[in-house]
C-alpha cells in the first residue's frame, strides 16, 4: 500500500526537478511591476520560474558582478569604464537587454493653478540648481503666457536615495545646461546644489504633495498612478510635450540605434518625443557560461528563450502597466544581440 | 567544595555551552566590526582617517566623500533629541511610580511602552502627514517671518521653512526615544526601598522632598542607563529620521533645513552604490557608527560606575 504512493512521488518529484528551471535575477525597482506581470505569464506559458528581487540597479549590477544571479536589471546602462570591468572579469563582454521605456516628468504643487505648466530644459536646470528660486520667475512667464503663476517660493525636492530615475533626471540636465555638468554632473546620486531629498518615488511624491510650491521629479507611471500632477517640457525641436506612452515611445525611434542598445534618448531630436525618457535594461554575460550561477546548458537556454519572448511577445503586457514598448529598432538590434549569446561556445537560441 | 559542585555532566555540559553562546555573541560584533572596516579601508585608504571623518563633501560623480556632515547631522539630533524627551520621560516615570494611583498608572505606563513597539515607519509616516505640516505652519512660518521683519540675521540660522527637516526629524525622534528612557527609570524608581521613603516620611519630608532627596538619587544610575539606551536608539534610529529629515549633508545645517545623518546615508545610498570608492565610503560611515555607538557606551559606563549608589554596586 505504501510503496506504491512512494513511487509515485518519487516519480512526479523527478519529473518536476527535470522539467522546472528556475532563473534568478534582480536589480531596478524601477520596471518591477512589468517584470513581475512577464515572470507570471512566462510561468504559464512554459514552467520556467524567474525569481526577481527588486532591490535596485545598482544592487543588480553587484549581484551579476559576484555571479549569483542569471541576469541583472538596469535602469542606466552600464558605463564604458564599468562595461571594460565586466570584460576584463569575465573574459566576456555585457549584453543589455531594453525590456521598456520609462519617463521622468517634472511634478509640482501649485495650489490653484489647473493647467501644466511648461518647463524647459534649461528653466528645468536652473530650478534645480537654486538659480530660479520664484515660481512667478520671468523665465517662468514667459514659457507659460496665460497662466497666473503664484509669487511662491520653489522648494526643490529630489530623490536622496541612490536612483535610476535621478540618472535619468540628472543626464537630461547635464545634455540642456552647461552649468549643470560643469558643477553637478551626472549620476545615480549626486552633490544637489539645493533641495530637500526624499526617499523613494513615494518619499519626492510625498513631500512634493505636502509642501506649496514644491517640485520634485518622479517616474511618469508613479506620477499617473497617483494622480500627481506634472509639466510639459520642451523638447528640442522646440515643442512642449507631454509625457505619454505614444510622446516616450517616440523619443526612442531613433534613425541611428547603436547596435549594443546603450542608447541615452534624453533630449531626443524626435519631433513628438518626450525629451526625458530612458530604457531600462536586463543585463547578461553574453558567453552564458562565464557567469557562474548559470549551471547548465538548460538554464542558459531557458534564460535567451526568456530574454527573447520578453523582447517579442512579452512587450504587449508593457502598456497596460504604463510602460512604453520598444521601438521596432530597439528590437531589431536586440535579435543580433540575442542571436549571439553563448553556452561554451554553442549558440543557446534556436536560428 | 567547588569542583564538586561544578562537576556534574549536566552542569558542565550547561557551562560549555553558555561559554561558547557568549562567546559566539563577542564573535559576531567581533567580526560586523572587521567587516565594516575591511569594506571601509578603500575610503580610509584615500582619504586617511581623520580626512574621511572630518571631509565635508559627499559627491559620488567626483568621487570625493567625507563622512563629517553625516557624523555632525547624527551627533546633533540624538543629542537635541535627548535634551527634549529627557524631562517628559523621567516626569512621566516618577508621576507612575510615585503620583498616580495604580489604575491611571498601569494604563499610562502601558501607553508609553507601547510608543516603543511602534515600527519607526509608522513614526515616519505620521511625521510626514501630521507633524509637519503643523510644525511647517504653526511654528516655522510664523518664526521665519517674525525673523524676516525683526531679525534678518536670524533667517540664515533657521533656514527655509518647509516642515521638513532637522526639527520635524528631532521632534520625532524625541518622542520615539521617550519610552526607553523612561521604562528604565520608571524600574529604578520602583527599586528604591521603602524603608529609605518611610525613614524620610519619618522625619517630616513632603512628598515632593522625598522624591528630590530620596527616590531620584537613589534610582539615578537606572535612569542614566535609560538615558544612555534611549541615548543610542537616536545615534542609530534609521526610517523615521530618513522620511523627515530632508537627507541633505550640504553645511552648514540650520534650525528648519534639511540635514542628514549617518545612518540615513547609508540607508539612501547603499542599494544603488556599484561598488568601488562609493561602496567603501558608506560601509566606512557604517564602521563610524559603530564606533560612535562604542564610544557613547563607553563614557555612559564610566559615568554609571561613578554615579551608582552604594558600595560601587549596579
Amino acid at each position: 500500500m505504501k510503496k506504491p504512493i512512494l513511487t509515485a512521488l518519487a516519480l512526479t518529484l523527478g519529473l518536476a526537478l527535470a522539467q522546472s528551471v528556475t532563473l534568478n535575477g534582480a536589480g531596478a525597482t524601477f520596471p518591477y511591476p512589468l517584470y513581475a506581470k512577464y515572470f507570471d505569464v512566462y510561468h504559464e506559458l512554459t514552467g520556467v520560474r524567474v525569481n526577481y528581487q527588486s532591490i535596485g540597479s545598482g544592487g543588480g549590477i553587484r549581484q551579476l558582478f559576484s555571479g549569483t544571479v542569471h541576469f541583472g536589471a538596469s535602469d542606466a546602462p552600464l558605463s564604458d569604464a564599468k562595461l571594460a570591468e565586466f570584460e576584463k572579469k569575465f573574459g566576456t563582454p555585457a549584453i543589455h537587454v531594453p525590456t521598456a521605456l520609462g519617463a521622468v516628468v517634472p511634478t509640482y504643487y501649485l495650489p490653484g493653478v489647473t493647467q501644466p505648466i511648461r518647463f524647459s530644459g534649461s528653466v528645468l536646470a536652473d530650478i534645480f540648481l537654486g538659480k530660479i528660486k520664484k515660481w512667478n520667475d520671468p523665465a517662468l512667464a514667459a514659457l507659460n503666457p496665460g497662466v497666473k503663476l503664484p509669487p511662491l517660493p520653489i522648494t526643490v525636492v529630489r530623490r536622496s536615495d541612490g536612483s535610476g530615475t535621478t540618472y535619468i533626471w540628472t543626464e537630461y540636465l547635464a545634455k540642456v545646461s552647461p552649468e549643470w555638468k560643469a558643477k553637478v554632473g551626472v549620476g545615480k546620486s549626486v552633490a544637489w546644489p539645493t533641495g530637500l531629498g526624499g526617499k523613494g518615488n513615494e518619499g519626492v511624491a510625498g513631500l512634493v504633495r505636502q509642501t506649496p510650491g514644491a517640485i520634485g521629479y518622479n517616474e511618469l507611471i508613479y506620477a499617473l498612478q497617483n494622480q500627481i500632477a506634472y509639466g510639459a517640457v520642451q523638447n528640442r525641436a522646440g515643442k512642449f510635450v507631454l509625457a505619454n506612452l505614444a510622446s516616450v515611445r517616440a523619443a526612442a525611434d531613433l534613425a541611428d540605434f547603436p547596435a549594443d542598445t546603450r542608447v541615452s534618448i534624453t533630449d531626443t531630436p524626435a519631433p513628438e518625443g518626450y525629451p526625458i525618457a530612458s530604457f531600462t535594461w536586463i543585463l547578461v554575460h553574453r558567453d552564458l557560461d562565464k557567469n557562474r550561477a548559470v549551471k547548465s546548458a538548460a538554464e542558459a537556454q531557458a534564460l535567451a528563450a526568456l530574454l527573447d519572448w520578453i523582447v517579442h511577445d512579452g512587450q504587449r503586457y508593457n502598456e497596460a502597466l504604463h510602460y512604453a514598448a520598444l521601438p521596432e529598432v530597439a528590437v531589431r538590434a536586440t535579435e543580433a544581440n540575442l542571436n549571439s549569446l553563448r553556452y561554451r561556445g554553442q549558440p543557446v537560441l534556436p536560428k | 567544595m567547588r569542583s564538586r559542585i561544578y562537576g556534574k555532566l549536566g552542569d558542565r555540559a550547561f557551562t560549555a555551552l553558555l561559554v561558547v553562546l557568549g562567546l559566539a555573541v563577542m564573535l559576531v560584533a567581533v567580526l560586523l566590526a572587521w567587516e565594516l572596516a575591511s569594506g571601509g579601508a578603500e575610503a580610509f585608504r584615500t582619504f586617511g582617517f581623520w580626512g574621511f571623518a572630518s571631509g565635508s563633501a559627499w559627491n559620488a560623480v567626483a568621487e570625493q566623500f567625507g563622512a563629517w556632515p553625516f557624523l555632525l547631522g547624527t551627533l546633533i539630533t540624538s543629542a537635541v533629541a535627548l535634551a527634549l524627551a529627557f524631562l517628559p520621560a523621567l516626569a512621566a516615570a516618577i508621576a507612575i511610580a510615585e503620583y498616580a494611583p495604580r489604575w491611571l498608572a498601569e494604563v499610562v505606563a502601558y501607553l508609553i511602552d507601547l510608543l516603543a513597539a511602534l515600527p519607526s515607519v509608522v513614526y515616519g509616516l505620521w511625521g510626514i502627514f501630521v507633524l509637519v505640516p503643523l510644525v511647517r505652519d504653526r511654528i516655522e512660518q510664523p518664526l521665519f517671518l517674525w525673523s524676516a521683519e525683526h531679525a534678518p540675521a536670524l533667517m540664515g540660522v533657521l533656514g527655509p521653512p518647509t516642515g521638513i527637516g532637522m526639527l520635524s526629524a528631532v521632534l520625532v525622534l524625541a518622542l520615539m526615544i521617550v519610552p526607553y528612557a523612561s521604562s528604565l527609570a520608571r524600574d529604578a524608581i520602583h527599586m528604591v526601598p521603602r524603608d529609605q521613603r518611610e525613614a524620610m516620611y519619618a522625619l517630616g519630608a513632603t512628598r515632593w522632598e522625598v522624591v528630590r532627596r530620596v527616590v531620584l538619587p537613589y534610582a539615578r544610575g537606572g535612569i542614566f542607563a535609560g538615558v544612555v539606551l534611549a541615548l543610542a536608539r537616536a545615534i542609530g534610529e534609521t526610517m523615521a529620521v530618513t522620511m523627515l529629515i530632508g537627507n541633505s549633508g550640504q553645511l552648514p545645517y540650520s534650525v528648519f533645513g534639511p540635514a542628514a545623518t549617518m545612518a540615513s546615508l547609508i540607508a539612501n545610498e547603499f542599494a544603488e552604490a556599484e561598488g568601488g570608492l562609493q561602496l567603501s565610503s558608506l560601509l566606512a560611515v557604517g564602521f563610524l557608527l559603530l564606533l560612535l555607538s562604542l564610544a557613547v557606551n563607553l563614557i555612559a559606563d564610566f559615568i554609571l560606575r561613578r554615579m551608582s549608589v552604594g558600595e560601587g554596586r549596579k
